[in-house]
């Protein structure tokens, strides 16, 4: 038997059936294949940059372990006002895409467009209130290198009331591993801040080809994969912030 | 099966075949085309020409090394200069060389073809890693002309961080780079295979190499975005003082040895295991036999790369890691050693009351075995903590990843290139020259790193420019082995170059083969098949060829 052989007939009726598409491409046998595919390298794409944050997050768990105190420590010198505020700015950022994604599978092109910049408006905010808490580090002198300061942690300011310094004093050689809570600190963010900044980069590409109805005639895919991508950057900072602001956070 | 010029429609007979007008070479023309194109096969010869091209530049760094080695004293090269010298071989080789070698070129060629597919699923990525690649490589040959880099390719902190004023940080960047190239090449490979099969082509009907390099692209996948973070945070150690790898700062080098290593260990299998793809096909085709047991191969793939991944602290022995934890990466080393085997006993069996001939590839593969073998069982010496400890950082540890390096990937390597290299161009490569250059280079390896065993035994540490006059023999020896594997190796390059013009035309299917790409023309066209195929028959079923082979001649005549 021959067995390599044509499937004319299968193959005709594909052809027949999905020649609708301007962006299928011909190597793929049908458009949903290919949207299949798609999204299939997306999340694969996904799993690599979960690896890549893995490096941060296992260097963290082993300092965390390690310099314990000093951790805490700086935590608390975290700004929760400013990361609770972004938090919920990301989430809504990440609640417009997904309205977005909607709005382009039942092909409704002016609420595609509003979301996708309601979307990039909540992730420029995310950054900017990012630049404010970097500044404030910047002025703490909180940002390691030749200008860190630990005096703060080795004689802690003293509340006005009681006169009982306001956090454990830590020794000056466990208040130095501050310094690795600072790195770590803003080697993460920083990360997935760049990521940010690429996602916008990203959002300000789609939005004119959504204006011109690209998203909005059957071919959703990079609006839909954009938007996993999207959601991912959402989830690393949802793990982020429990990590770097709250976790044994004690009022003050 | 008589096969005769007048009544063969798919096969041509090989004396009176032409090369087919229309393939994806002649498609278009033009340098543009080249690289503009999204055409995996042309991407396959775009990173075939610069992945030898970095071969030689590799090379030429060996050969500096062993021309220094000649002599116990320090004669050729000042002992920075040798730094640099083995460095940049090893950079150069292992992440421009070895990282892309079969997957980026004979699987870029063939996945697509082999599971009937008409690309791979994302042609714009394909090419996009192919420049990506270009780019770390140009990272890294900048590093070379400002003045090279001497961290040795493992970029080890706090050397790389604190200690060396060499291009560290373009170095690292270039190889940053290249390991997207290679993420991209994984990605592409898994979904191409999870979503682009031809009907009918199963998991279990697909060949052995397309099993390989998707256990391949899954290290690929995983493992390279480790490496990409740790050299991140190298390059910020190094620029901005970061501390995270900085004891002075709180931070722990051994956490750079960490996390470099969960990516390079598994990059060990990146490189291996496409190769092991490679032996099978041949193995089978050379035989004329399925594959024994098809399924464990298929599986021990996988296993390796599983395993490949819990195994990274055993290059860590020495560095003040538990003894808890040294003595369960002893163990879970040995545990790799088993799926391993299993492919050599496999392979072994597929022999067994095959009929054997003993083309190129198949030399090539003979290779391949013995000394992938060798270079196997001495890794179980050096899996073992007490031999480790003994060996690390001799001779030994070198002559043992060339073994499973040079003498298995490369040897692998080589046997898939002349083994497709009919299909690859449409012409044959001259038969009795590339017989010569697989025995030459066979001879070349086992003199240059049979000593080197020796060496490192005796104690001879690794990355010293002279040593005691003791060593000298061996050394000797060693150096003329690495000039008569040099041979081996550019014999190749000529014969191939000189056969794209005056090589025999090779026609669909010179080795009567089972895989689908011998089932089209060579070489392939554009879109590789006319039709797309429908797979009812197991991989590697003989029995299928002949019968269709018989079913043409019958229609036709």
């Amino acid at each position: 038997m021959d067995n390599v052989t044509v499937a004319t007939e299968t193959h005709a009726a594909h052809e027949e059936h999905h020649v609708s598409l301007p962006q299928h491409r011909h190597h793929f046998e049908t458009p949903e294949q290919q949207r299949e595919a798609g999204t299939f390298g997306m999340w694969l794409f996904l799993l690599t940059e979960i690896m890549f944050f893995g490096g941060l997050f296992f260097a963290y768990l082993l300092y965390r372990n390690w310099y314990n105190p000093a951790f805490v420590a700086a935590s608390n010198q975290l700004n929760i006002p400013l990361g609770t505020t972004n938090t919920a700015v990301l989430i809504t950022s990440g609640f417009f895409m997904a309205l977005a994604v909607w709005a382009a599978e039942v092909r409704k092109k002016t609420f595609l467009v509003a979301t996708l910049l309601l979307a990039t408006i909540f992730g420029l905010v995310f950054l900017g209130v990012k630049y404010f808490e970097y500044k404030e580090k910047w002025e703490k002198h909180h940002i390691p290198g030749a200008s860190f300061d630990i005096s703060e942690f080795v004689n802690p300011p003293r509340d006005a009331k009681t006169g009982k310094p306001v956090e454990e004093p830590l020794s000056p050689d466990m208040a130095q591993k501050t310094q690795v809570f600072f790195s770590l600190y803003f080697a993460m963010t920083g990360m997935h801040a760049l990521h940010m900044i690429i996602g916008v980069g990203l959002l300000l590409w789609l939005i004119p080809r959504a204006q011109r109805g690209d998203f909005t005639a059957g071919y959703v895919a990079p609006i839909e994969n954009f938007a996993l991508y999207w959601h991912f950057v959402d989830i690393v900072w949802i793990f982020l912030f429990p990590l770097l602001y709250l976790i044994n956070r004690h009022p003050v | 099966m008589s096969t005769t010029s007048s009544t063969i429609l798919n096969l041509p007979d090989q004396k009176t075949a032409t090369i087919p007008k229309m393939n994806y070479i002649t498609k278009e023309d033009g340098l543009w085309s080249w690289l503009t194109t999204g055409d995996h096969k042309r991407i396959a010869m775009l990173y075939l020409i610069s992945i030898t091209f970095f071969f030689f530049i590799g090379g030429i760094f060996a050969g500096l090394i062993r021309l220094e080695l000649l002599t116990p004293q320090a004669d050729l090269v000042a002992s920075d200069t040798y730094n640099k010298l083995f460095s940049m071989h090893g950079i150069v080789m292992v992440f421009l060389f070895l990282v892309p070698s079969v997957p980026a070129t004979i699987g870029n060629f063939l996945i697509p073809i082999m599971i009937g597919a008409k690309d791979l699923a994302f042609p714009k990525i394909n090419l996009l890693s192919w420049y990506l690649y270009v780019f770390g490589a140009i990272f890294i040959l900048a590093a070379m002309i400002w003045g090279g880099v001497d961290t040795g390719w493992t970029f080890t902190t706090p050397l790389s961080t604190h200690y060396l004023n060499t291009n560290v940080v373009p170095a690292a960047l270039g190889v940053f780079i290249a390991g997207f190239s290679s993420i991209f090449t994984g990605l592409n490979f898994i979904v191409t295979i999870h979503r682009m099969r031809a009907p009918g082509m199963t998991w279990f009907k697909m060949p052995l190499f397309v099993w390989s390099n998707y256990a391949a692209s899954i290290l690929m996948v995983l493992g390279t975005p480790v490496l990409a973070i740790t050299l991140t945070l190298v390059a910020l150690e190094r620029t901005i003082h970061i501390g995270v790898f900085d004891p002075t700062l709180g931070g722990d080098p051994l956490l750079f040895q960490h996390l470099f290593w969960f990516y390079s260990h598994p990059a060990v299998y990146i490189m291996i295991l496409p190769g092991m793809g490679v032996i099978s096909e041949v193995m089978s085709t050379f035989s004329r036999k399925r594959v024994f047991g098809y399924t464990a191969v298929a599986f021990s793939s996988v296993a390796i790369a599983v395993f490949g991944f819990f195994v990274w602290a055993h290059h860590m022995f020495i560095m003040g890691v538990s003894n808890y934890s040294a003595l369960v990466f002893s163990l879970l080393t040995m545990l790799v050693a088993v799926p391993s085997a299993i492919k050599v006993f496999n392979w072994a069996f597929t022999m067994q009351k095959g009929s054997i001939t003993f083309e190129t590839p198949m030399l090539y593969s003979f290779a391949f075995i013995g000394l992938f073998t060798i270079g196997g069982l001495t890794g179980v010496f050096l899996g073992s903590l007490g031999m480790d400890i003994h060996l690390t950082e001799t001779y030994f540890i070198v002559a043992h990843f060339h073994y499973v390096m040079v003498g298995g990937m490369l040897m692998a390597f080589m046997a898939g290139i002349h083994f497709w290299w009919p299909k690859l161009v449409g012409r044959m490569y001259p038969e009795s020259l590339s017989k010569l250059a697989a025995v030459t280079s066979f001879i070349g390896f086992n003199l240059t790193f049979m000593p080197q065993f020796i060496l490192g035994y005796l104690g001879m540490p690794r990355r010293y420019h002279s040593y005691p006059a003791e060593y000298q023999v061996l050394n000797v020896l060693s150096t003329a082995g690495a000039t008569v594997l040099g041979v081996g190796f550019v014999l190749p390059l000529i014969y191939f170059a000189w056969s794209l013009k005056y090589g025999e035309i090779a026609g669909n299917n010179p080795w009567q083969a089972t895989g689908l790409e011998w089932q089209i023309q060579s070489p392939p066209l554009t879109e590789n098949f006319t039709e797309t195929p429908i797979v009812t028959q197991e991989a590697y079923d003989y029995e299928w060829l002949a019968n269709k082979t018989q079913h043409e001649v019958t229609t036709v005549g």
